[in-house]
């Protein structure tokens, strides 16, 4: 049986590949789109219709180079050139590119990032850092296939994994998921292998299976795209675990949010009933498995495992104590294996390669790969995987292109709302599970912003505190009001109201909170806060007692000004850009700015001519001179 | 604040009652029910929640508390043009909370509020997962990236433009 789908796909491959026209791959995952791919398309098509160019266009999923969106691969066997990467590729460029490219066989070096291939011609994107220092495991098809072509998966060895699996006993599947040593990719890190031989070995008529797609910590998404670009990785990893444990019914429980994944998974799974890969009795064995997608409604605390089961099962998604643990009674008491999306990605490829192979990636205690979603202040943000074991610097400053605009390193936060706030001197430990635990961050879902020196710790904080007291679920006391508490003590420091405050209350109420929580969510919430009062004490210091914010990003704390020395005077630009009229013109043709109107949104510091510069931000407000506005501003001649 | 439903909604309301009917009489499907409307309708109307606590067999009070627990759901309509902030972490580094209140300025209304005309409504996402664009705006279905304040009164400008372009085309049709 699945000796006739590799058939199939291996046909369709063929007869793609042999077609002499140039294939034009463009990524159309959330973050192509968003960047503008939809358009990029149409020009495509629009210039290949009207000028009778034949080539064909096939939608792929997302690489992970976010700087770069959208990005076009165009392969043109006839112009003698390797398949080539273009980033960037407004449909303005598309036109150019069909004509020029596609017709008349000009690659226009200017625009290329790359060849795909090794060649002698182009320089291979292998040469830059941001592609030859990651190790694709999870990511590894992403970008190369057509999510909602199932043929186009199994014609890259898709499914394999599984029809092996189909061949051997259960145990020996867990024992390879136990010995290659994978841990659970939600953050925690629990061993697979360990929790699938639970499952196993629980009696129960029926078994369930959910993969958590509930991704809702803000700047992580990296699962959306697993999703949108390669569906079936993670179809076939729930797919092999059912095997494992015996279950028969499975649950893909993905955000609501995600529109375009939750589309492109319904299709997959429609795809995949098709070819028997999924339903009853499987590409003609005795083992059947289903699976359905429940759309989660935006709590972020549904991404604890016991809420996520309550979620299901129509209530407030509110977790519970545990034990008795999921694996022995979870959805409506039966046993329950709950992974996240990316530990079902990794089983594929451990089945296939042997448990030895993934061992020797990474980290002796967190073999494998970690993908982080980089944004912030670096230069080439965007998703990237890369063996547990890699250090910040590594990771910041040679993978990501480090900080633009000649800016010094700050922090970088990672975990999430659930993470730390890490400062230079962590910048050559090691990223695994357990290094991050340690010093006081965590993997969590693997969002990671970089901060550059005009950033403020008291500032990013107090955002995630926010988020999580807003997500708070409201069971446990300590996490219902204590991080309202704290959240209002750290307002009230970037409100410069924060005299009365003492760091050593703040420090040991948020360790009331870990200690009195339930779930995660309470356990983790005060990290933040915890991490930068570690590692950033002059910054609090200077909220508390100078009333200053060192990165100039609390607005109560700043204030603009216009330097008068350096003010040309004559082009009204900043007057002309504020959007409350705070900036004004005296009639001896000086500028001011009326602070009781700022809003301090540093326009009129975006807009000043370079040549210039002549607004300046200050911190504390004070240092900023007064300049008097006069009574009735002059009016301007409307003639 | 009371919303006052147009006669489109009402209709749409009864279709809404006699197809709930398929649906299953199970605690399980109260979230996919409430999702299935919100699609049709955009938002929850007391009516709804009254309709759904009576096909479940439960509570109206019951059904509010799940559907006030998750962000998903809305109990207020959207306006014509949703504007929707994106405030994930790499949009909050690079200022969108001055976006959001320049918005809010600009329309004189708080954010998860619409307009008096139900033209606009400002909301706040958690991540549209387009970092690299930070700061980012989502008008409708179009993503505005790198926004900045005087962007904000040049988007509605547009919009309104267009709208009165439109009527005058229709003027000019007549």
């Amino acid at each position: 049986m699945y000796e006739d789908l590799k058939a199939e796909a291996a046909r369709r491959k063929k007869a793609f590949d042999e077609d002499p026209a140039p294939k034009v791959h463009i990524g159309m995952a959330t973050c192509g789109i968003a960047a503008g791919a939809l358009e990029t398309k149409a020009a495509f098509e629009q210039v290949l219709a009207e000028r009778g160019i034949s080539a064909r266009i096939h939608t792929v999923g997302c690489r992970g180079h976010c700087y770069a969106e959208p990005v076009v691969i165009i392969d043109h066997p006839d112009s003698g050139f390797p398949p080539i990467l273009y980033p960037e590729v407004t449909p303005g460029k598309a036109t150019m590119l069909a004509k020029l490219f596609l017709e008349q066989g000009d690659p226009r070096m200017e625009h290329i990032l790359g060849a795909m291939v090794e060649n002698e011609m182009i320089p291979s994107v292998m040469e830059f850092p941001r592609f030859n220092r990651e190790t694709r495991i999870v990511m590894e098809k992403c970008g190369l296939i057509d999510p909602e072509d199932i043929y186009d998966y199994i014609a890259a060895g898709g499914y394999g994994a599984f029809a092996n699996a189909l061949e051997n006993p259960p145990e020996l599947l867990i024992h390879i998921v136990k010995e290659s040593g994978l841990r659970g990719r939600g953050g925690a890190g629990f061993p697979t292998g360990k929790k699938w031989a639970a499952a196993r070995n629980t009696s129960g008529d029926e078994k369930i299976i959910i993969c958590n797609a509930d991704e809702g910590d803000p700047g992580a998404y990296m699962d959306r795209t697993l999703l949108e670009s390669n569906p079936h990785q993670v179809l076939e990893g729930m797919l092999i675990c059912a095997l494992a444990v015996g279950a028969s019914r499975g649950i893909l429980y993905v955000r609501a949010e995600y529109p375009l994944a939750v589309r492109i998974l319904r299709r997959a799974i429609e795809e995949a009933r098709k070819a028997r890969l999924l339903g009853k009795e499987i590409l003609g064995t005795s083992f059947s498995f289903d699976i359905e997608i429940f759309e989660g409604s935006g709590a972020f605390v549904c991404g604890e495992e016991t809420a996520l089961i309550r979620s299901i099962e129509g209530y407030r998604g509110m977790p519970r104590q545990r034990p008795p643990y999921p694996v022995t009674s979870g959805l409506y008491g039966k046993p329950t294996v709950i992974n996240n999306v990316k530990t079902f990605a990794n089983v594929p490829a451990i089945i296939e390669r042997g448990a030895g192979w993934f061992k020797g990636i990474g980290t002796e205690k967190s073999p494998g790969t970690a993908i982080f979603s980089i944004v912030g202040d670096v230069i080439h943000p965007g998703l990237v995987e890369i063996p547990m074991g890699v250090t910040l610097r590594t990771l910041i400053f040679d993978i990501c292109g480090g900080i633009p605009n000649k800016k010094k390193f700050k922090a970088v936060q990672i975990g999430g709302p659930s993470g730390g706030c890490l400062s230079e001197a962590f910048l050559d430990t090691p990223i695994d599970f357990d290094t991050l635990s340690q010093a006081g961050a965590m993997m969590g879902s693997g969002g990671m912003v970089v901060m550059d020196e005009d950033s403020c710790m008291v500032d990013v904080s107090r955002y995630f505190l926010d988020f999580t007291q807003k997500e708070s679920c409201g069971k446990c006391t300590f996490c219902r009001i204590g991080t309202y508490h704290l959240l209002v003590a750290l307002e009230q420091l970037t409100e410069g109201k924060g005299e009365t405050i003492d760091v050593g209350a703040l420090k040991a109420l948020s360790e009331d909170i870990q200690a009195g929580s339930l779930c995660g969510l309470g356990k983790t919430a005060p990290n933040p806060v915890l991490t930068s009062l570690k590692h950033f004490p002059e910054d609090y210091e200077a909220h508390i007692v100078e009333k200053r914010c060192p990165g100039m990003t609390c607005r109560p704390l700043i204030a603009y000004y216009i330097d008068l020395e350096k003010c040309a005077r004559g082009c009204d630009v900043c007057e002309g850009c504020c959007p409350v009229d705070a900036v004004f013109t005296t009639p001896n043709r000086k500028k001011g700015i009326d602070q009781s109107l700022c809003v301090k949104c540093g326009e009129c510091m975006t807009a000043c001519p370079p040549e210039y510069k002549a607004v300046i931000k200050v911190s504390p407000p004070h240092l900023a001179p007064v300049i008097e506005r006069p009574a009735q501003p002059p009016k301007r001649d409307a003639s | 604040m009371e919303v006052e439903l147009s006669a489109a909604e009402l209709e749409q309301i009864e279709k809404i009652r006699s197809e709930l009917k398929g649906f299953k009489k199970d605690r399980g499907q109260l979230i996919p029910i409430l999702q299935w409307i919100q699609n049709r309708l955009a938002f929850l109307p007391p009516e709804a929640i009254e309709m759904v606590a009576e096909h479940l067999d439960l509570s109206p009070s019951e059904v509010l508390g799940v559907a006030t627990f998750y962000n998903q759901f809305r109990f207020f309509p959207p306006g014509e043009h949703p504007i929707k902030v994106c405030l994930g972490t790499a949009c909050h580094v690079k200022g969108a909370d001055i976006i959001l209140e320049n918005f809010e300025r600009k329309l004189a209304i708080r954010e998860g509020e619409t307009t008096p005309d139900r033209r606009f409504s400002i909301e706040r996402v958690a991540c549209v997962g387009c970092c690299a664009l930070a700061p980012v705006t989502l008008m409708g279905e179009t993503v505005h990236g790198h926004m900045a304040p005087s962007k904000v009164e040049g988007l509605i400008t547009r919009v309104n433009i267009e709208k009165e372009v439109k009527e005058r085309e229709k003027k000019a049709h007549v």
